[in-house]
């Protein structure tokens, strides 16, 4: 195979386009549509006792205004809840408009469609919603409480209750290793509130002919937005489509599905038979889509003498908001991803996940990841500091070793998969790491500190993903697959999969991801697991088309299929290279019907035998065409890992951090494309700073959230992310074909912990509490 | 985020621009960068109708030197001042937002819209400047002092454009700094100090003036004898009294301003020493 593109540093093929303006975005599209506004509550927690339109029907452009109670059938129904859980006893979602109660500022309370956005806005201001205010339940530890309640029938506010428990190995439990520890640490880890906060918003588009309706949706899952608009609308399936066009970035958010706009905006569009669109609105997004992160954990550890964790308990409090759609995943992975890459002596961990009146709380990259890694690496410091060790030495003391794989934490993962961790090699990584940042000759000086974080990752979570690849007769190469991309670099690493496997140079293949049109089953793109999932199942697609060409090009050259390659996109016998045929003409020989279109099909004439008039024009068992599909469903989930290492400067006087250096070593099994890596590996680093450093949702004990514009709400600049040195481990998964582990989350999960030992390295003071601010900071110096 | 109805007027003469805002009354507004306006209206915060456009106003984009200083025009960008304006407008329009906004952002722009927390309000203040400020009445000139009156709050009446700001150059052994904490590059400061310092006969400060960014209502103008920079830093500090807000506490801020005041002191005079 000489056209070897499967590792190597390919320019994106996409950013032609995107840095052009070329892309097309949702708002892009639909320019004749009409307009969606809502009406938001303004209230946390309140009663809607009347809502009252007069004013606003003589609006200038007004075409239709809608409550809950014009919502027919199923759409009245409360939206699912997508991710069921035992321990989820409580499980609430919302209206799509809210019926009686509003429980977070910005629940949508009625639809309005004009003839543009400007004129919905202005008949939003003219619609009058009656109140009856209720007492907001605001903050994790008061909700849970339970004095006030968000839902009436969830008794302390408690919406999911779960304990893990691994036991040491001679049947102790973690609570009983702890008290017999030589050594015992007790203390309280706080992470605040952020979100995915994607450049473009959400947005959904809709047209409708009358028998079928095209959505167009800003979405990491086509897929399943269709499912659930045929479900909620009562449409047969086949006559549903649902397209992500170009998406400016998703980050979990728009894994949710549907969200209340992408059954409203349809249904409108059915309704009044023209097309409407809504585009989100930055101050909409703050308080109508997701949150993550906000979590209090309480930690106990026990450790011998070399700090050798013998038992660890960590109590979490997770606050999921007003609802839970996408159920408990958050905590579930805070719970079990806290364990990185040691092996501890036995760990039990519990959970109460509480609702508040806030935005509801859904995955953001990393996904619970960072919370965990904070508590374990928060620990091993602790420990480190309580024996006054190295702290990488503690850290290697109780790493999972190379011969130790597969290892078996003995829990159960996301994905409900026992969590077997698949490769790695921590050791060596951490060797690299020290390597890579300096950690042996780190000079120590006042005001600087260093510090360290590691995590292990799974990734590539099931159950399954789909590719199909078509080889048409001018010799092109079209690959699809149903799950979607939001700016990761799918058509480049795709397109590199399917040449390496086909032999064709790569401006010949196309790649079209998030299109129910072209590819009808999907999950989507989250959890770090489109490169595992849709890579590998585009290359077991390709193999398939690639067996077929290899064979119908064998009988054409009259050679075995085992002498044959594909060299840029010819086939030809190996060491023969007279006798050959195209790909593309492979590609008229494989349909039996042949127009003479073009130069190509006059030409296949040459190759095709003379057909059996006896037999039928399609062999049977054979299809026309030179196509192949195929899926990828794992048995479990793959484990990437990663060691972040920083050295920040603080101010003595006024407090400001400074990221002096900042070092990662990653492994994702095989690079498929490790330019791409490793700008996922940057982006995840900026949005840990910001989670380390700047980002936090602030509601008052109204449950207004105050901070709800980029005026306030801080994300990191480019002058505040710091420049990301990177070296890359490959220890190769065992699970799949191409041996890749997933990378679209890496770069954020140990931030928090990083920076948080860096400062406290350089301050001598505990810092427990991320994110953290100057301000902050100083009054903790006292 | 999209703005109520309004009426916009794009005038191509001062004559016309203040005709038309004195046709509007309290309920126009003025539209020459837009950088704060436009965010406000599409928030519905603002919700004027009548907008009154000056870009086409001719004559009003100079920088020009003025007896004893340097005058900026009303449609004088902030990347023009940045290149050709006086040194202490330079040294603070670096810390203003970024390039993309200093592009369409007017210095006087900034000084009507009175935030506190800007940095245009407080070298005007520091310096010593005023504003120009023309109505159908006839023009007057307004004092810094007196020209900022609360937050988001200017002596602008209705009917006024501001033409033109004044801003002094500096008396002779003189220095300026600014210095600034911001939680980003760019961003609205939490607490900033711009000082000027005028060195006596002895090479020591004898004379020293503070405008405080973000501490008050408006540009807190401190102005001291002389001192060491960490004496009148103190004394600076012991004359503010920040609010605490969602980003920095009042404790902080207030911690800040004696940081920022010795650091802005002792940068200005350095440069008064040159």
């Amino acid at each position: 195979m000489t056209t070897r593109l499967f590792g190597e540093k390919v320019q994106r093929l996409e950013d032609p386009r995107l840095l052009t303006g070329q892309g097309r975005y949702l708002d892009d599209l639909g320019h004749d549509a009409v307009a969606v506004a809502f009406v938001r509550s303004p209230h946390a927690h309140a009663r809607i006792r009347d809502i009252d339109v007069s004013a606003a029907l003589d609006a200038e452009g007004l075409i239709s205004i809608y409550t809950w109670e014009d919502l027919p059938g199923r759409l009245a129904q409360p939206l699912p809840l997508l991710i069921p859980h035992p321990a989820l006893t409580h499980g609430r979602t919302a209206y799509p408009l809210a019926k009686e109660t509003v429980r977070h500022v910005g629940e949508p309370v009625v639809m309005v469609v004009a003839e543009d956005r400007y004129l919905a806005e202005d008949v939003c201001d003219l619609i009058r919603v009656d109140y009856e205010l209720l007492k907001p339940v605001v903050g994790i530890e008061e909700a849970a409480q339970g004095a006030q309640l968000v839902h009436d029938d969830v008794p302390g506010n408690l919406g999911a209750h779960f304990v893990q428990e691994v036991p040491a190995a001679d049947g102790r439990g973690a609570r009983e290793a702890i008290e017999q520890a030589a050594h015992t640490l007790a203390f309280r880890l706080d992470i605040e509130r952020s979100a995915s906060m994607p450049l473009e918003g959400r947005g959904v588009y809709a047209r409708w002919d009358g028998t079928d309706l095209r959505v167009y949706s800003s979405t990491q899952t086509s897929t399943s937005v269709r499912m659930a608009i045929a479900a909620k609308l009562d449409l047969p399936l086949p006559n549903v489509e649902v397209i992500a066009p170009d998406v400016g970035g998703g980050f979990g958010v728009k894994i949710v599905h549907p969200w209340p706009e992408e059954i409203l905006v349809p249904w409108a569009a059915m309704t009044l038979g023209r097309e409407v669109k809504w585009t989100e609105d930055r101050r909409e997004h703050f308080v109508s889509s997701a949150h993550e992160r906000g979590q209090v954990h309480f930690v106990r550890v026990g450790f011998d003498d070399d700090g050798r964790v013998e038992g660890l308990e960590v109590t979490i409090l997770h606050d999921h908001g007003a609802y839970t759609p996408y159920g408990i995943i958050v905590p579930i992975i805070t719970s079990t991803q806290l364990l990185g890459p040691y092996k501890l002596g036995s760990y039990r961990v519990e959970f109460s996940s509480i609702y508040t009146n806030t935005v509801q709380v859904t995955p953001y990259r990393g996904a619970g990841r960072p919370q965990g890694v904070f508590c374990m690496e928060r620990t091993m410091d602790k420990i480190a500091q309580y024996l006054g060790a190295d702290r990488t030495a503690v850290r290697e003391r109780n790493f999972i070793q190379p011969a130790d794989f597969p290892y078996d934490q003995g829990m159960v993962f996301q994905d409900g998969r026992p969590l077997i961790y698949d490769s790695g090699d921590y050791p060596e990584m951490l060797r690299m790491l020290k390597e890579l940042i300096g950690w042996d000759s780190f000079e120590r000086r006042p005001g600087v500190g260093i510090g360290i974080g590691c995590y292990v990752e799974g990734t590539g979570v099931g159950p399954y993903e789909g590719g199909h690849v078509q080889i048409t007769s001018d010799g092109r190469v079209h690959v699809s697959t149903g799950l979607t991309s939001q700016g990761q670099g799918h058509e480049t690493v795709f397109a590199q999969i399917a040449a390496t496997e086909l032999g064709v140079p790569i401006e010949r293949v196309s790649v079209v991801t998030g299109d129910t049109r072209r590819f009808g089953y999907a999950v989507g793109t989250f959890a770090s697991r489109a490169a595992v999932m849709s890579g590998n199942a585009i290359a077991l697609a390709c193999r398939k088309v690639r067996e077929k060409a290899l064979r119908i090009a064998a009988d054409a050259l009259e050679a075995s299929a085992d002498d044959l390659e594909i060299t840029e996109g010819v086939v030809h016998v190996k060491g023969a290279p007279g006798a050959a045929v195209p790909l593309a003409t492979v590609a008229v020989l494989a349909n039996p019907l042949r127009y003479a279109f073009d130069e190509e099909a006059k030409r296949a004439t040459q190759f095709a035998g003379t057909a059996s008039p006896d037999l039928p024009p399609v062999a049977e068992g054979e299809e026309p065409g030179l196509e192949g599909r195929d899926y990828y469903s794992p048995v479990r989930s793959t484990f990437a890992s990663g060691m972040h290492a920083a050295i920040v400067a603080v101010d003595p006087d006024t407090a400001e951090v400074e990221i002096l250096r900042y070092a990662v070593v990653h492994d994702c099994g095989r690079l498929i494309n490790p330019m791409i890596v490793e700008g996922q590996i940057h982006g995840g680093v900026a949005q840990g700073v910001g989670g380390a450093l700047y980002e936090r949702m602030v509601y008052d004990a109204h449950g207004q959230l105050l901070n709800a514009s980029f005026m306030d709400f801080l994300m990191p600049y480019a002058t505040e992310v710091p420049r990301v040195e990177t070296a890359h481990l490959e220890t190769p998964s065992p699970l799949n074909p191409l041996g890749i582990k997933g990378a679209g989350e890496a770069g954020v999960i140990p931030v928090s912990a990083v920076i948080a030992g860096a400062i406290e390295d350089a301050e001598g003071i505990a810092i427990d509490r991320m994110p953290i601010s100057p301000s902050e900071l100083f009054h903790l110096r006292g | 985020m999209k703005p109520p109805p309004f009426t916009y007027h794009a005038p191509l003469d001062l004559g016309s621009a203040l005709d038309a805002l004195a046709g509007a009354g309290a309920r126009g507004k003025v539209l020459a960068g837009g950088q704060s306006l436009i965010p406000l209206m599409n928030m519905r915060l603002a919700s004027p109708s009548h907008v009154i456009d000056i870009n086409r106003v001719p004559g009003l984009d100079t920088i020009e030197d003025e007896r004893g200083g340097v005058r900026v025009g009303a449609l004088a960008r902030h990347s023009r001042v940045e290149r050709s304006g006086p040194a202490p407008l330079r040294r603070a329009l670096k810390l203003v937002a970024h390039p993309v906004i200093r592009n369409r952002g007017t210095v006087v722009g900034s000084l009507v819209h009175a935030d506190p927390a800007a940095e245009l309000p407080a070298v005007l203040a520091v310096l010593g400047g005023s504003v120009r400020l023309a109505s159908l009445g006839g023009v007057r000139d307004v004092a810094a002092a007196d020209f900022f009156v609360g937050p988001l709050e200017s002596d602008l009446r209705a009917g006024e454009l501001a033409v033109s700001a004044f801003f002094p150059g500096l008396p002779p052994r003189s220095g300026f700094a600014i210095h600034e904490l911001a939680r980003r590059h760019g961003d609205y400061a939490l607490a900033g100090v711009c000082a000027v310092v005028t060195l006596g006969d002895d090479g020591r400060i004898a004379a020293a003036r503070a405008a405080c960014i973000g501490v008050a209502a408006t540009p807190q103008l401190v102005e001291l004898e002389g001192g060491t920079p960490a004496e009148l830093a103190r004394a600076v500090q012991e004359r503010t009294d920040p609010e605490g807000d969602i980003h920095a506490s009042a404790a902080y801020r207030r911690h800040l301003v004696g940081v920022l005041a010795e650091r802005a002191f002792t940068d200005a005079a350095r440069e008064a020493a040159q």
